[in-house]
C-alpha cells in the first residue's frame, strides 16, 4: 500500500461519470428522441420510394429531345408473402408461373424482409388491371418508375443512355441504390447529377393484406422527390437528324460547331443506333446485339473516340506555322514534278501545274509545297537543330487543341496523338533527327492521330482566325445556372491572326476556285465556303482510302465549322466536300437548293458498307 | 513467506461470474447480429456466432492454463514477453495481410492472429514490472522517460501497421501512472488538451484565445490573486490592448483582432514574468506559462489535424462535432448505428427482432457496432444493463487491485481496468456519437477470436495473481 491509495476514488469516479453520460445519452437516444423510432414500426408500414422525374433534354431551338415515360416495377416483400392463386396472378402480368417462382426465390435469396423488384418495368395499362387485384396478393405491391421516351430518334451517342447501377457505382455514391438507373453515356452520363433530381420517400401504414391504410403521421416523415433540371442542348436536331440520313450506310463521323461559341451543332457517329433500342425490357438483348453481333460497332462514338491520321486537312497547319515562323510568305512558290523527290526518297503528288505559291498550294492540295514548308520549318537555322525546330512545330500544332482532350462535356474523350520528338528518335535510333524522318506528318499522314471532335474544332480555330472554344453540348442546366466556365473561355492559338487571310483564301479557292480546285461540290450557290478536302491512306492495300473535308460559311462572320469523315470514301472530293455542303446549306439555310438536290440524292444513296466487295478499289490504276 | 493456499478457494468467483455473464451475453448479441432464417443451428460453424462459440470455448481453455501457472512467472516473465511482443508486432509489418488498409495480422491457413490486441497484456505486465522496480520514481525524469518508452514502442509499431485505433488504447495507462503517483496536473492539462482540441476545430481562433485568457484570469483570481492585483492585470491588459490598437490604426496596417490580442498578451507577459521573478511568485510564472502553451498548442492543433491526421480520421472527428454531416457517406455508420439503438425504445424490440442490424444498414455490426444489436433489441434496460455490467466488472478490478499486497500485481490489475475502460469509451461512444469513429472491439462481446483471447487473457493473469495475494509481496 502506498499513500495515493485514495485516488482509486478519482479514477473510479471518472469511470462512473463517463458510464453515466453514456446512460443519459442512450435515454435521450432511446426514450426521449423518436425520431429514431420510426424504422422500428417495418411491419405496419411501408416505406415507398418517390422517384423524382428525370430532367428532360432539349436541342437549341427547344425542340424536345428525351422525356420520362411512366412504367411499374411489381414489388415482392418475401416475408408477407401469403398462399395465392399463381395463376390468376401470372395471367395478369403476362409471365410464366415457372419464371414466377423462379423470381420468388430470387427475391427470397436476396432478402427475406426487404423489398425486392420482382417484375420490371410493366406498362400502364397492365398496370391498371393489376391494381385492381393488387390486395389479393399479399406482399407484392408496384413503385412507379420512368424510363426515357426519345421522340425523334436520333443522336444516340451524344444523349447517351441510363442502365441500372451496379455494385460499384452504388457503393461509390450512396444515394444509389438497387435497381436505380444511372447515366452510362452521353449527356446522360455528365450531367447524371442535374439530371436525377433527388429522390423522396413516403411512408404508408399497411394492414397485414398490405392494403395501404393511409399516410403515416400524416406525412410528417415524408419527403417530396425533387425533379431532375431540364438541359438545353447545344445540338440542332434537324441538322443531326439530316447528317445522319446524309451518312447512312456509310462508316465515319460528322461534327459541326458554331465557331464563335464552340457549340456542337450536330455530332453523327456512323453507324449509330436509335436510342429507343437501349430502353426498357428490350435493353439488356438489344444491347448485347449492338456490341458482340454487330462488326461496324454502332456504339462506339467515332467523334470522340476515333483516332484517324488528318491527311490533307492537315496542311493549312503546317501553312499557318510556316507563315507564323516566318520561313514562308503567301507569295513563296515552291516546283511540284508530280511530287516530292530527295535523293531515292519521293512522296508522290498528283499532276498540276507547277510552280504554285500558298493559295494554290491549298486548292491544288500540293504535296511537294508542304514537304518544302516543313522542311524549312523544322530545319530553319534559328532553332539550331531539327529536333528544336521539331519542338517548336509540335508546339504550334498542339496550340490548337490537338494531341490532348479537349475537355469537352462528353464522356469518353480520346486525346489522339501528335509524335514526340522521343519517339522518333527511338523509331529512328538516333538522337538527332532529320526532317525527312517525319515529312509524311507535313501532308498528315504518318503517325498523328486525331478525333473528329479535334479536327473540326482545328476547323473553328482557323474560321475564327486564331482562337477557339472548348467544343461542349449543353447551353444551360435548369432555370438559371448557364454553361460552365470553362467553355467560355477562350484559347488562343500560337498563330497570329494576321496570318490567317491567305489561307482562308486558300480554303474558299478549294470550294469555288474553279478548275483543280478539289472541294467544288461543297459550294453553296450564295455563301462564300471555305473548305480542304483530305484523303487518307489508309495503309492496307484491301482498303480504300478515307475521304475527309473540313469547311466553314460563311467566310465573314462563320456560322458553321464542320468536319466530315467518311471511311474508305476514296477521295476527300468525292463523299467528304458534298456532305459537308450540304450540311452547310441545310443549317444556314433550312433547305437545300434546287441546284444541290442532284448531290443530295447521290449522298443518300451512297452504300459504303453494304456494298464494300463490289466497291473495293475500284480500280488500282485509278489510285494516286 | 510463502503461504500454500487452495486455487481454487483464493480465486475471485465474482469476477469469473462476471466474464462468464458478459462472454455468454456477447456470444447472444453476435447470434442475433448474423442471424438469418436460413442458419438457425446454433452450432453453425460457417456462421460467425458458431464460430464465436468455438473461441469461447478456447478462451476457458487458455483461463484455465493462465491459472494453473506459478504466479510468479508472470512477474519474472514480463520483459521476455513483452520483447517477444514488440518482435511480433515488427514481424506482422513485414509478414502481416492487409485487411482494410491496416497490416495487423497474421494469417496461417484459416487462422488469423492480430499481435496488436496480445501487445496489450504483455505491454501492461512490463510497466507495472517497471514501475514496481526499487530504482523508479515517479518524479524522476528517467523513470518517466523509460516508461513513456515502454508504452510508445508498441504504440508507435501499432501505428505503423495503420490501426491509429488500437495504438489510443495505451494513452489510457496514463490513469495507471496517476494511481502510482503521477501528479494530478498532468491529468489535468490531458483533459484540458483534449477540450482545447476540440475548441480549436469547432471555434474561430479568436473565440479559442478569449476563452484561454478568461479562464486563466479566472484561475488566477480563485487561486489567491488579491483584487488589487487582478485589477492591475485587467488594467494593463485593457490599455495594451487599446494602445496596440491605436498603433495600428495609426499606422493604417490592417491588423487582425487576434494578432492584437497576442501582441498586448506579449508586451503585457514581460512586467509580469519580471514581477514573478524578482518576488518568486511561481504560480504567476506557471499562468502565464500555461496560456502561452496554450496559445502555441491551439496553432499545432490546426497543424496536426491538417497534415498529420489522414483523411477519413479528419472525417470522423468533423462528424463527432458536427461541422461536417453527411449521412449517406462518412457519417454513415454512425448515423444507422444511433437509428439501431434509438429505435430499440425502451425495452427493445426482442431478441432476433432488430430490423435495422439484420437488415444490414449498420455496418461490422457483430465486431465493433455490436452494442447496436444490444441496444436494438434489449432497449434501454437491455444497453443499461450491459453499460453497469461492464462497470461493475471494472470497479470490482479496482477493488482487487487495491487489496493487492504485491504493487506489481495493483499496477497490473489497474492496467487491466483502464484497458477494458478506454475500450468500453470509444467503442460504446461511437456507437452512440459521442466519440469518433474509432475501430476497437467492445471487451468481450464483439465478434473475434483475437479480442476475446486477449482481453480474456489480460484479465486471468491478474485473476491468478489476485489468488495469491497472500503470498506475494512484490
Amino acid at each position: 500500500m502506498n499513500n495515493f491509495s485514495n485516488r482509486i476514488y478519482v479514477i473510479g469516479g471518472i469511470f462512473v461519470l463517463v458510464v453515466l453520460i453514456f446512460m443519459i445519452k442512450l435515454f435521450n437516444l432511446q426514450i426521449v428522441d423518436d425520431s429514431y423510432k420510426l424504422s422500428a414500426e417495418n411491419n405496419s408500414q411501408r416505406q415507398v420510394t418517390q422517384y423524382p422525374a428525370r430532367g428532360l433534354i432539349y436541342d437549341r431551338n427547344g425542340e424536345l429531345l428525351v422525356y420520362n415515360q411512366a412504367v411499374y416495377d411489381v414489388m415482392v416483400i418475401p416475408k408477407q408473402v401469403k398462399v395465392f392463386d399463381t395463376l390468376d396472378f401470372c395471367t395478369l402480368l403476362g409471365i410464366e408461373k415457372l419464371d414466377a417462382i423462379k423470381k420468388l426465390e430470387q427475391a427470397k435469396n436476396y432478402s427475406y424482409r426487404r423489398a425486392s423488384i420482382f417484375l420490371k418495368q410493366l406498362s400502364s395499362e397492365k398496370y391498371a388491371v393489376l391494381q385492381e387485384k393488387l390486395y389479393k396478393f399479399p406482399g407484392f405491391f408496384v413503385q412507379p418508375r420512368t424510363l426515357r421516351k426519345y421522340p425523334r430518334q436520333s443522336a444516340a451517342h451524344a444523349l447517351g443512355y441510363l442502365n441500372e447501377v451496379n455494385n460499384k457505382e452504388i457503393k461509390a455514391d450512396h444515394y444509389y441504390s438497387q435497381g436505380d438507373y444511372i447515366g452510362k453515356s452521353g449527356i446522360e452520363l455528365t450531367y447524371e447529377k442535374d439530371l436525377r433530381g433527388e429522390k423522396g420517400k413516403k411512408i404508408y401504414w399497411v394492414d397485414v393484406y398490405n392494403r395501404i391504410k393511409g399516410s403515416y403521421r400524416d406525412g410528417k416523415f415524408d419527403k417530396q422527390p425533387i425533379s431532375g433540371k431540364d438541359l438545353v442542348s447545344t445540338l440542332d436536331i434537324d441538322l443531326q437528324e439530316y447528317g445522319e440520313l446524309l451518312m447512312q450506310n456509310k462508316k465515319g463521323g460528322i461534327v459541326a460547331l458554331e465557331p464563335a461559341t464552340g457549340e456542337i451543332l450536330a455530332k453523327v457517329s456512323s453507324p449509330g443506333y436509335d436510342p429507343e433500342m437501349l430502353v426498357g425490357r428490350v435493353m439488356s438483348k438489344n444491347y448485347r446485339a449492338l456490341v458482340q453481333n454487330d462488326s461496324l460497332k454502332p456504339l462506339f462514338d467515332r467523334t470522340l473516340m476515333a483516332q484517324y491520321p488528318p491527311g490533307s486537312i492537315f496542311k493549312m497547319i503546317n501553312a499557318l506555322i510556316g507563315l507564323q515562323e516566318k520561313v514562308i510568305n503567301p507569295f513563296t512558290r515552291f516546283e511540284c514534278h508530280n511530287g516530292y523527290h530527295v535523293g531515292s526518297f519521293t512522296m508522290g503528288c498528283h499532276s498540276h501545274a507547277s510552280p504554285l505559291d500558298l493559295r494554290q498550294s491549298i486548292m491544288h492540295s500540293c504535296n511537294a509545297y508542304y514537304a518544302h514548308t516543313f522542311r524549312y520549318i523544322v530545319e530553319s537555322p534559328k532553332f539550331g537543330s531539327v529536333n528544336n525546330g521539331y519542338d517548336v512545330w509540335r508546339n504550334h500544332v498542339m496550340s490548337f487543341g490537338l494531341g490532348q482532350r479537349l475537355g469537352t462535356d462528353l464522356p469518353h474523350e480520346l486525346k489522339g496523338g501528335i509524335p514526340t520528338l522521343n519517339y522518333y528518335q527511338k523509331k529512328y535510333r538516333r538522337k538527332n533527327l532529320r526532317a525527312l524522318n517525319m515529312i509524311s506528318i507535313s501532308i498528315g499522314q504518318g503517325e498523328l492521330l486525331i478525333t473528329p471532335l479535334q479536327m473540326a474544332n482545328m476547323c473553328a480555330a482557323i474560321a475564327n482566325r486564331g482562337h477557339y472554344y472548348t467544343p461542349h453540348i449543353v447551353k444551360s442546366i435548369g432555370k438559371e445556372k448557364g454553361v460552365d466556365e470553362k467553355f467560355t473561355a477562350k484559347h488562343e492559338t500560337s498563330i497570329d491572326p494576321s496570318n490567317f487571310p491567305s489561307i482562308i483564301d486558300g480554303m474558299e479557292m478549294v470550294v469555288t476556285g474553279g478548275k483543280g480546285s478539289t472541294g467544288g461540290l461543297a459550294a453553296i450557290p450564295g455563301i462564300r465556303v471555305c473548305g480542304k478536302t483530305g484523303t487518307v491512306q489508309t495503309g492496307r492495300v484491301d482498303e480504300e482510302d478515307h475521304s475527309v473535308f473540313i469547311a466553314f460559311a460563311p467566310r465573314e462572320n462563320p456560322k458553321i465549322a464542320i468536319l466530315v469523315y467518311v471511311e474508305n470514301g476514296v477521295w476527300g472530293s468525292r463523299y467528304g466536300a458534298p456532305i459537308a455542303g450540304l450540311m452547310i446549306e441545310k443549317y444556314i439555310r433550312g433547305e437545300i437548293s434546287n441546284s444541290k438536290k442532284w448531290i443530295e440524292k447521290r449522298m443518300l444513296e451512297a452504300d459504303l458498307i453494304h456494298q464494300v466487295d463490289k466497291n473495293k478499289k475500284i480500280s488500282q490504276s485509278n489510285n494516286h | 513467506m510463502t503461504r500454500r493456499v487452495s486455487l481454487i478457494k483464493n480465486l475471485d468467483w465474482w469476477t469469473i461470474l462476471l466474464y462468464a455473464l458478459l462472454v455468454f451475453l456477447g456470444w447472444i448479441n453476435i447470434y442475433a447480429a448474423v442471424y438469418n432464417e436460413e442458419h438457425q443451428s446454433i452450432f453453425d460453424i460457417s456462421q460467425r456466432y458458431g464460430k464465436q462459440l468455438m473461441w469461447i470455448g478456447a478462451a476457458a481453455v487458455l483461463a484455465i492454463v493462465i491459472l494453473i501457472v506459478e504466479s510468479k512467472f508472470y512477474s519474472a516473465f514480463a520483459y521476455p514477453t513483452y520483447l517477444f511482443m514488440l518482435i511480433l508486432l515488427i514481424a506482422v509489418l513485414v509478414l502481416g495481410r492487409d485487411i482494410k488498409g491496416a497490416k495487423s495480422w497474421f494469417e496461417l491457413g484459416p487462422i488469423r492472429f492480430q499481435p496488436a490486441e496480445f501487445a496489450k497484456f504483455a505491454t501492461c505486465l512490463a510497466i507495472s514490472r517497471y514501475v514496481t522496480q526499487y530504482n523508479f520514481k515517479i518524479h524522476k525524469i528517467k523513470s518517466l522517460f523509460i516508461s513513456a518508452v515502454i508504452l510508445f514502442t508498441p504504440m508507435a509499431l501499432i501505428v505503423l501497421q495503420g490501426d491509429a485505433g488500437s495504438a489510443l488504447v495505451y494513452s489510457v495507462f496514463l490513469l495507471v501512472l496517476y494511481r502510482e503517483g503521477l501528479s494530478g496536473i498532468v491529468l489535468f492539462l490531458a483533459f484540458i488538451a483534449a477540450l482545447l482540441f476540440v475548441f480549436t476545430l469547432l471555434w474561430p481562433k479568436f473565440t479559442v484565445l478569449l476563452i484561454i485568457v478568461c479562464s486563466s484570469l479566472i484561475v488566477a483570481k480563485t487561486y489567491g490573486l488579491k483584487w488589487p492585483a487582478f485589477a492591475k492585470a485587467i488594467l494593463s491588459l485593457g490599455a495594451c490592448l487599446a494602445l496596440v490598437w491605436l498603433v495600428a490604426k495609426g499606422l493604417k496596417i490592417e491588423i487582425s483582432n487576434y494578432l492584437i490580442l497576442i501582441i498586448s498578451l506579449g508586451i503585457n507577459a514581460v512586467p509580469f514574468l519580471v514581477h514573478a521573478y524578482k518576488k518568486k511568485l511561481q504560480n504567476v510564472a506557471w499562468t502565464i506559462l500555461i496560456v502561452f502553451g496554450s496559445i502555441f498548442y491551439t496553432f499545432s492543433v490546426g497543424y496536426i489535424f491538417d497534415n498529420v491526421l489522414e483523411i477519413h480520421q479528419r472525417t470522423r472527428i468533423n462528424e463527432l462535432l458536427g461541422i461536417e454531416t453527411n449521412p449517406y457517406g462518412s457519417g454513415y455508420n454512425v448515423a444507422q448505428s444511433k437509428i439501431a439503438i434509438g429505435s430499440g425504445g425502451f425495452a427493445g424490440k426482442g431478441f432476433l427482432n432488430g430490423t435495422q442490424t439484420k437488415f444490414k444498414f449498420v455496418p461490422e455490426q457483430s465486431t465493433d457496432f455490436i452494442f447496436c444489436t444490444v441496444g436494438e433489441e434489449w432497449g434501454f434496460v437491455g444497453s443499461s444493463f450491459v453499460l453497469i455490467l461492464l462497470l461493475t466488472l471494472i470497479l470490482r478490478l479496482l477493488f482487487l487491485a487495491e487489496r493487492q499486497r504485491s504493487s506489481f500485481s495493483r499496477v497490473y490489475g489497474y492496467g487491466v481496468a483502464c484497458i477494458l475502460f478506454f475500450h468500453l469509451t470509444i467503442n460504446v461512444g461511437m456507437t452512440i456519437g459521442l466519440a469518433p469513429v474509432i475501430g476497437i472491439p467492445l471487451p468481450f462481446f464483439s465478434y473475434g477470436g483475437s479480442s476475446l483471447w486477449s482481453f480474456t487473457i489480460l484479465l486471468f493473469i491478474f485473476l491468478r495473481l489476485d489468488a495469491n495475494r497472500l503470498e506475494l509481496l512484490r
